[in-house]
């Protein structure tokens, strides 16, 4: 049975174990009856031009798959940033481990979405944020009709929240195919502070699909710093949608890593609703194999005085492909504008593709928006030079290419994930960086 | 000091009329309005074509019938009815003329008007021109100078007769009769248009020019442009264009086809100033062309393009480097004003190996109008050491108007090098400042600024034509240029 069908068959299933007289059923019904309309993203779709789903919906996977026994915490440790201490939302199949977690309702609700969903308490929170900035598009449809888990981050506000907040969703895949779709939930308070990293990873070889929705809402002044690690198996896939609406003089970063995994899709996707607000999207992807990573970023500046700033950097090699859509679109009423946008790639093999789209979208005239996109190699004389002073050519190659990444990751504000961050890069780009940072 | 500023500056841009808009009464051979196959073997007829042309034509009219009108380009724009449109309109005088007396004066009027006297081209500008009124070729000047070198410069239906070898070579391999929409409707109906063949290693001694009008209303103008730069030729060609006024909107839709053989070199450049519409945006034409050009190994296409009319602009001359040390550019001006939309940009397709591309693009919106550039460079995997080099800068004068780019960059070989620049902003305060500081008024301000703005791209035309050019960028934003 295709996919599609399937969900749409599974979800009479999925109603007998969700109430189904709360409003938020009725989002979900409604997201089901638009993914029916609008199906699985084809080629012909122009946002999914250079991204071809065919192979991963081929699988049959397994959509509710059975809770699992409590994984051991030294299994996976490694996937954690474990060197600091910090609040941690884990899930293993979907559905919420209190084994591996440490939540807290102290101060601000660093929880579950299942809890926050049935209980009363958060109604009127979940009324007022859930669903509303994520656009009714084809898989965010698909994750909204069967939202049920995932984080839920809730800081008031004038709140700093002491430490990072983990999301990581493990898959354990005991059939020959899980599919899982997270929602998360992130509301951050007027001045709140908050760091977030994100991280979906894969147990098994055997093939994922995860379909996850973030909202991001930063209210007047808040500070939200999220980071997402993208450094899953190869027979793991993950479509990641992620929709940030900002209030005045916030500022929310987005840093994505994408290492590993067979397709990632990211939809990024930036709304300013107020001025003097900073938006910034980062990235570094490195691809090998048969790895294919597509970046969508949107940043629609709807009022005045305000910025944004993009840097993706990407290193492929062998036959990977990779995809940067970037795009930015200045309303009429957003005067004093400042959209920068900066895309690098060099590309490794000649069996790589990159296919690049930096998109501007303008109808206000006093604005400064600048978009630089380039593709090309590492530079001969500089790897001369080092040869010369006996670094051999791998960790001269290493070393050119960690420096080209470096502009993304010198942003990075937690220490312990820039180093491991670079110990990632290291791992993949096969060289003993030699310093730590 | 004047107290001319930008706002003022907006108005003026606003409430600009079409200053060459009149209408020439010629008697014209026109077909009754509708499409269908026995239009088109009427129209090879009335060209007492060969058989093989005719064919050729009702395929492409097949394909035509089963294609779709494309609408992926960022334009709006009412559908044009393609069976209320008349597929041929010729000035009745027989149009085998010998010199300019034998030209209808009325013609004669109307270039004048348009500041394009052949007389004074002639002495002056030592320019060729086989002028195009409505699809059928008045007047040719300077064919015995070309002859002498044995260049063919000819409208295309004479050519099909003379030289049929080398048009059924040609036609129709850069863009072929299936390739988009309006070039297999083109394919089916087209009129006239210029042939042009370059002997081996000929330097064409002179610049080679067309002027392209449309004068009948309700009638569709189809031109079909063949150049062909034998091995080491070199030819520049040049291509101007104004419409008339007109209520009703008015189709264009040209296919131009550039075939650079070995070391030829081809240098293309247009000026297009076909009648944008009225500030309500009413009327003005769709200009929906298609322009492509091959390039053999070391072989270089150079596009240069003014365009400050038509009401709605869909137009991507391109360039398939073929040959291992090609070179393609585009060098591109677009000003939209009013309720103008012009959806334009290039594609550099690199196959060969060190293959290089420059693509300059300027966009300069003014009043309600929407501009965007949109271009594609594919760096296919045998192209080793490609380079491309992209910019794409945007002036915006007001908050009503939009600029939008569109840039598609797909790489699949390590080697290449690519740069892809695009900045969009408006006329600095600062910019102003500085030149009011030193006693430049606002508006000789604004001119220099937007002259310097375009300069790259108005420094490749030729000699000859650059003055025409400023003279048209003047009519779309006069008070701002010179």
């Amino acid at each position: 049975m295709e996919l599609q069908d399937k969900l749409l068959s599974s979800y009479i299933a999925f109603e007998d174990n969700v109430d189904t007289d709360s409003s938020v059923h009725e989002v979900r019904s409604q997201a089901l009856q638009n993914f029916e309309k609008v199906g699985f993203p084809t080629k012909k779709l122009e946002a999914w031009k250079y991204t071809s789903l065919n192979s991963v919906l081929k699988q049959d996977y397994s959509l509710f798959p059975a809770k699992v026994e409590a994984i051991e915490l030294a299994d996976v440790k490694q996937y954690f940033i474990h060197e600091i201490d910090s609040y941690k939302v884990v899930f293993i199949n979907g559905k919420y481990s209190s084994f591996l977690s440490q939540t807290t309702h102290e101060h601000y609700d660093v929880c579950l979405m299942s809890s926050a969903l049935s209980s009363p308490k958060y109604k009127e929170t979940i009324d007022k944020y859930f669903n509303k900035v994520a656009k009714q598009d084809n898989l965010t449809s698909l994750n909204t009709a069967f939202a049920t888990e995932g984080a839920y981050i809730h800081i008031p506000k004038n709140t700093v929240v002491k430490k990072p907040i983990q999301i990581i969703n493990f898959i354990t895949g005991a059939e020959a195919a899980t599919m899982v779709q997270p929602r998360n939930l992130i509301i951050v308070g007027e001045n709140a502070q908050v760091q977030i990293i994100e991280r979906h990873q894969s147990l098994t070889s055997n093939a994922v699909l995860s379909n996850v929705v973030t909202e991001v809402f930063a209210d007047k002044a808040a500070n939200v710093d999220y980071y997402k690690i993208q450094d899953d198996e190869i027979s793991a896939s993950l479509v990641d949608n992620s929709y940030i609406e900002q209030k005045s003089n916030s500022v929310v970063s987005v840093h994505t890593f994408s290492f590993g995994g067979n397709i990632t899709r990211n939809n990024l996707n930036f709304y300013q609703k107020g001025e003097h607000i900073d938006s910034i999207l980062k990235g570094i992807t490195i691809t090998e194999g048969k790895q294919h990573v597509d970046h969508h970023t949107l940043v629609h500046h709807i009022e005045p005085n305000c910025e944004s700033h993009q840097d993706y950097k990407g290193i492929y090699d062998e036959r990977s492909t990779a995809v940067f859509n970037g795009k930015v679109i200045v309303e009429k009423e957003a005067q004093k504008t400042n959209a920068y946008q900066q895309n690098n790639n060099v590309l490794l093999s000649d069996k790589a593709t990159i296919n690049a789209k930096p998109q501007l979208e303008i109808f206000a005239d006093d604005v400064k928006c600048s978009h630089g996109c380039t593709i090309g190699q590492l530079d001969d004389d500089a790897l001369f030079y080092m040869q010369q002073r006996g670094i051999p050519e791998k960790q001269g190659k290493g070393l050119l290419m960690f420096a080209f990444a470096n502009t993304v990751l010198e942003s990075v504000k937690i220490p312990e994930v820039k180093q491991r961050i670079t110990k990632l890069i290291a791992n993949k780009l096969g060289v003993n960086i030699g310093f730590d940072l | 000091m004047s107290k001319y500023t930008e706002e003022q500056l907006e108005e003026e841009l606003k409430t600009q009329e079409y200053k060459y808009g009149f209408y020439t009464d010629i008697e014209s051979d026109t077909f009754p309005v509708g499409l269908n196959e026995d239009v088109v073997r009427a129209i090879s007829k009335k060209k007492n074509e060969p058989e093989w042309m005719t064919e050729w034509r009702l395929e492409a009219f097949r394909v035509w019938e089963q294609m779709e009108e494309p609408e992926w380009a960022n334009v709006h724009y009412e559908k044009p009815k393609f069976q209320d449109i008349a597929y041929y309109s010729a000035p009745k005088q027989k149009p085998k003329l010998n010199s300019l007396d034998e030209v209808d004066p009325d013609l004669l009027e109307t270039f004048k008007k348009l500041g394009i006297s052949i007389d004074e081209q002639k002495k002056l500008a030592n320019v060729a021109v086989d002028i195009v009124m409505d699809s059928v070729s008045v007047a040719t000047t300077f064919k015995k100078t070309l002859g002498e070198k044995g260049i063919i410069f000819m409208p295309i239906s004479e050519a099909i007769q003379e030289h049929p070898e080398l048009v059924k070579k040609y036609l129709g391999t850069v863009v072929p009769t299936k390739d988009n929409f309006y070039a297999a409707l083109n394919s089916a109906v087209f009129s006239d248009g210029s042939f042009c063949y370059i002997p081996k290693g000929v330097k064409c001694p002179m610049e080679l020019s067309t002027y392209f009008r449309i004068n009948e209303g309700g009638t569709g103008q189809f031109e079909r442009t063949l150049v062909v730069a034998d091995k080491g030729s070199y030819v520049s060609y040049l291509e101007g264009c104004t419409a008339p006024m007109r209520d009703e909107n008015q189709l264009h839709a040209a296919v131009v086809e550039l075939i650079a053989l070995d070391d030829a070199e081809i240098k293309y450049s247009t000026v297009q100033n076909w009648y944008p519409g009225n500030k309500e945006g009413k009327g003005g034409v769709y200009n929906f062309v298609t322009k492509r050009g091959l390039c053999e190994n070391n072989a270089k296409i150079s596009w240069t393009q003014v365009e400050t009319g038509s009401a709605v602009t869909w137009k991507y001359p391109s360039c398939i480097l073929k040959g291992n040390n090609s070179v393609g550019e585009f060098y591109s001006i677009a000003v939209t004003n009013n309720f103008q939309q012009a959806d334009t940009g290039t594609k550099m397709i690199h196959l060969g190996k060190n293959t290089k591309s420059t693509i300059i693009s300027k966009g300069i919106s003014a009043g309600k109008s929407q501009n965007s550039y949109r271009g594609l460079v594919q760096i296919n995997s045998r192209a080793e050491n490609a380079r491309n080099f992209s910019q794409c800068d945007s002036l915006l004068m007001g908050n009503e108007c939009g600029a939008h780019t569109f840039p598609y960059i797909e790489t699949k070989n390590k080697s290449a090098q690519i740069e892809h620049e695009a900045t969009t902003s408006k006329i600095g305060e600062d910019q102003l400042f500085y030149c009011n500081q030193r006693g430049i008024d606002t508006e000789k301000a604004i001119a220099l600024i937007v002259n310097g703005f375009s300069k790259e791209v108005l420094n490749k035309l030729p000699m000859e034509f650059a003055v025409e050019a400023q003279k048209l960028l003047e009519i779309s934003l006069e008070g701002s240029v010179g």
